[in-house]
């Protein structure tokens, strides 16, 4: 299990040196940088240009630009938003907790969903329950997430009036962000109803951000059970007469589970690309309306930095899953 | 172990939800995030509009005007040479106040001192504080223009200028000349967090600053102690929201009042709601197709005028503009005083033009660039579909256009270059004077290679009237002169003038008192909710 995780981790470094050099020449392959994009119709002088470029570092040759951050980030320091100028470690943290919140609520809603219906799914195999669900669970998957949650606003919040549009919570309610987790503050907070409020906000959200990863778990569960359903110890379990719900839940969705705790793992990488979408349409105030901003800003600190830690993060959980993967199937820790 | 229950909890959020109707809280729907909370530093429209319910100006524009009218500074005089610009302060205003600081005194000229050095001088300490660009203080050429800034007394402050400029007082109105408290300043500075000074404002406006949640909400509350009339409205929220579709959404569900920019598709249907009403102003700006007046063969006038009468302009406002657009015949938009309203503007007449054409060497026309840019701006929708449009209007003349496009910084920097036939570019007023659009668009010094100027046209006697007009400050005196240079600007036509779009702003039927800026600033001093 040591050699398992030790080899685990020697492959996060280079990973890492990989994902800075990777965002650093992407960002400034993108034309333009923070000083232009700021400028508008009125141009800039070639002296006030030349002066903020210095200021900014941005007049340094490219390699050199790369080797003073990377020098930089060994020193655990992210750098200054050229935008706010606050430090990005600091923005990031102010905003992650909105983006965990989130995630973590479309990823419960996912498994909560979709394991169900994918053993449903295969236990009926070829009803039509089962065409319908694979058929709903192809368009979820494919679905644009942009369009999605507009549709779902225009439903819910529009026509039926049942759900608040965008947001975290009402805009009556006065929240101090101390913990950052709307659902934790308002409980905290002296405004009755706030809790109440901040859950409504989270339910459109969740559905929208959620149903990609619903999708896939649901496919997922299906195929696995199908797989565990024929192997000999179902039909071992079955002729020693245990009832058909134990078979099922106990004996077959048990070992059913490994593929699925993988597709999880791999979720939270999808989960934080489709946040940068759900937090746009919903102004949820989370790190990927952060990194939007920052793209159309060229703030190359923030995405630069702000890449790099949810790399960080997703090869974290990854490395959770590894290690919970290798304690769920022995066979892979050999 | 539950702190509330939640039936409790439903409970409360019903007697709230009939609460809210008498609570005067209004909601503004705002497109962006402000980059911090002072308006010296930052150049968008989101940091002005979020900063403009706290801070106020030695003077200010009139509601829904152009117009420089008293703000902080209750009247002024000018010398007569334009160069002494004397301001007699507010006696009543005071400051506001927050955790960290109470004021011991009302607004006095120490402030406006202090708001002015900091941009202007590296001595002051403040100078570097925030990053410290001041765009635009520099971009409105204030370091070429002030001479001294000098306490007469408390409630006396002296400009003193190197050269006459009229449009002086009109830049003392814009957000950068925001006036900020010397005694906060001095306060932090002492704690060791001069940067707060621009994150937790004080101001001596309608409104006092409350919480900012980052890229959520702005929160506000009226000021007790305002100087001016006192806001209707107790609480102000800003609810941030990028998308014009998700903020009409909200507009509709009464989750806020007022909403940033719609999507022209959407204004037939705000327009058939009857929950919301739909009030709108020319913009102050201009989008233009500018020739290059110094490449032939744009140098020739005739050249210049058969491409003005060889496009359709009505056909470019209905396709593109979608109603959110009024033709231009000048280069000033109609709100703008000295508007010159008796010129007339070129008749689409491809026949015609395509004698002009023959008459200047050209009987089967040339071939030229016509450059579009990538992105959507206030004065022009869609670039690219106008440039098509115009292609296909000049090829029915003879004249081969070929569409060119750069990355948006990439594409200022070239036209500044000269290197460009035709340019669409276009511009949005600062300050509301005539002058900041003709000098920097049609003047000789923005005309050179790597000037702001797109037509790189330089007239000396357009250029005579102009500068003439700066200096002096009589206003009838420089509406006649701005009117002239505009007859002139028609019949040596630098430009083919597209449009001024329209701003639209949709609000729920029960808000008054909202009056649209034609600068394009967001104020709720005299809103009400009925």
């Amino acid at each position: 299990m040591l050699r398992f995780l030790l080899g685990r981790v020697t492959l996060i470094l280079p990973t890492f040196v990989c994902v800075t050099l990777a965002s650093f020449l992407l960002i400034h392959a993108v034309p333009g940088d923070p000083i232009e994009v700021r400028v508008g119709e009125h141009g800039i002088a070639p002296e006030r240009l030349a002066m903020l470029r210095h200021q900014f570092g941005l007049d340094q040759p490219l390699w050199k630009q790369f080797l003073d951050y990377e020098t930089q980030l060994a020193h655990g320091d992210l750098g200054n938003s050229v935008v706010t100028h606050a430090s990005v470690w600091d923005e990031f943290l102010t905003l992650f907790p909105a983006t965990v919140e989130l995630g973590v609520c479309a990823l419960i809603f996912a498994l909560v969903v979709g394991l169900p219906l994918g053993v449903i799914a295969a236990v009926r195999r070829g009803t039509a329950f089962d065409y319908g669900l694979m058929g709903v669970s192809v368009t979820g998957a494919s679905m644009p997430i942009f369009w999605w949650g507009l549709m779902v606003i225009l439903v819910f919040s529009v026509f039926l009036g049942w759900t608040p549009v965008s947001g975290r919570i009402g805009d009556a309610f006065f929240v101090e962000p101390w913990s950052g987790f709307m659902l934790i503050d308002s409980w905290y907070s002296d405004d009755e109803g706030a809790v109440w409020s901040a859950l409504t906000h989270l339910i459109l959200p969740t559905i929208v951000l959620g149903t990609v990863p619903l999708a896939t778990i649901a496919r997922m569960t299906r195929s696995s059970m199908l797989e565990v359903l024929g192997d000999d110890f179902i039909r071992t379990a079955r002729a020693k007469g245990l009832s058909p719900l134990r078979v099922v839940v106990v004996h077959a969705l048990r070992n059913a589970l490994i593929p699925v705790v993988t597709v999880v793992g791999l979720q939270v990488g999808g989960l934080m690309g489709g946040a940068i979408l759900t937090e746009t349409i919903f102004a949820w105030p989370g790190i990927g309306h952060w990194l939007v901003e920052a793209i159309q800003r060229r703030d190359y600190p923030v995405l630069q930095g702000g890449t790099l830690v949810i790399a960080v993060l997703v090869m974290a959980v990854n490395l959770g899953v590894d290690v919970t993967y290798g304690f769920l199937n022995p066979r892979i820790r050999k | 172990m539950f702190k509330k229950s939640l039936i409790g909890t439903l409970a409360m959020a019903a007697v709230l939800a009939g609460g809210a109707a008498q609570s005067k809280t209004l909601v503004y729907c705002a497109e962006g995030s402000p980059e911090n909370f002072n308006p010296m530093i930052n150049t968008t429209g989101t940091t002005f509009n979020a900063n403009r319910p706290i801070y106020n100006r030695l003077v200010e524009f009139k509601p829904g005007t152009t117009e420089v009218g008293p703000g902080l500074a209750e009247s002024w005089t000018v010398s007569p040479d334009g160069l002494t610009f004397v301001f007699k302060l507010r006696h009543n205003a005071k400051w506001q106040s927050n955790k960290s600081f109470k004021p011991t005194r009302g607004f006095n000229a120490d402030d406006v001192i202090f708001s002015f050095e900091r941009q202007w001088k590296d001595s002051n300490p403040y100078h570097k504080v925030s990053g410290g660009g001041y765009d635009y203080f520099n971009d409105m050429s204030m370091p070429d223009l002030l001479a001294s800034i000098d306490k007469v007394d408390d409630y006396t402050v002296r400009f003193v200028l190197k050269k006459p400029q009229a449009p002086f007082l009109a830049n003392l109105a814009m957000d950068f000349a925001t006036i900020q408290s010397a005694e906060y300043a001095d306060v932090l500075m002492k704690a060791g967090k001069p940067e707060q000074i621009d994150q937790e404002p004080i101001g001596t406006g309608p409104y006092e600053y409350v919480q900012y949640v980052r890229d959520a909400t702005i929160r506000y509350k009226a000021f007790p102690g305002y100087w001016g009339t006192k806001p209707k409205i107790d609480t102000l929220v800003y609810s941030i929201n990028k998308d014009p579709a998700v903020r009409l959404a909200k507009l509709r569900a009464n989750e806020c009042q007022i909403s940033f920019g719609p999507l022209p598709a959407d204004l037939p249907g705000i327009k058939a709601d009857k929950n919301l009403q739909l009030i709108s102003q020319a913009g102050l700006n201009i989008g233009y197709l500018a020739f290059n007046n110094t490449k032939a063969p744009f140098t020739d006038q005739k050249v210049r005028v058969a491409i003005n009468m060889a496009i359709d302009k009505k056909a470019i406002l209905d396709a593109v503009y979608q109603g959110a657009g009024t033709p231009a015949k000048n280069l000033i938009p109609p709100t703008l005083w000295s508007y010159n309203t008796k010129v007339e503007d070129f008749k689409y007449d491809p026949a015609a033009a395509k004698k002009l054409l023959a008459e200047a060497g050209f009987p089967d026309g040339f071939e030229t660039d016509l450059w579009a840019m990538p992105v959507q701006r206030p004065y022009n929708p869609d670039a690219r579909r106008i440039a098509e449009l115009m292609q296909s209007d000049l090829a029915k003349v003879g004249i081969k256009a070929k569409i060119v496009s750069y990355e948006w910084g990439e594409y200022r920097k070239r036209v500044q270059n000269s290197e460009h036939g035709m340019a669409l570019l276009g511009w949005t007023g600062d300050n509301g004077d005539p002058d900041n659009f003709f000098v920097p668009l049609a003047g000789c010094a923005a005309a050179r290679v790597g000037g702001g100027s797109a037509s790189k046209w330089c007239n000396k006697e357009f250029e005579g009237i102009v500068q003439k007009a700066a200096e002096v400050t009589n206003q009838a005196e420089r509406t006649k002169l701005y009117e002239q240079a505009q007859v002139i600007m028609h019949r040596e036509a630098p430009f083919y003038l597209i449009a001024h779009s329209v701003v639209f702003l949709p609000m729920r039927a029960n808000v008054t008192g909202f009056k649209l800026s034609p600068l394009g600033s967001f104020e709720f001093n005299n809103v009400d909710l009925k």
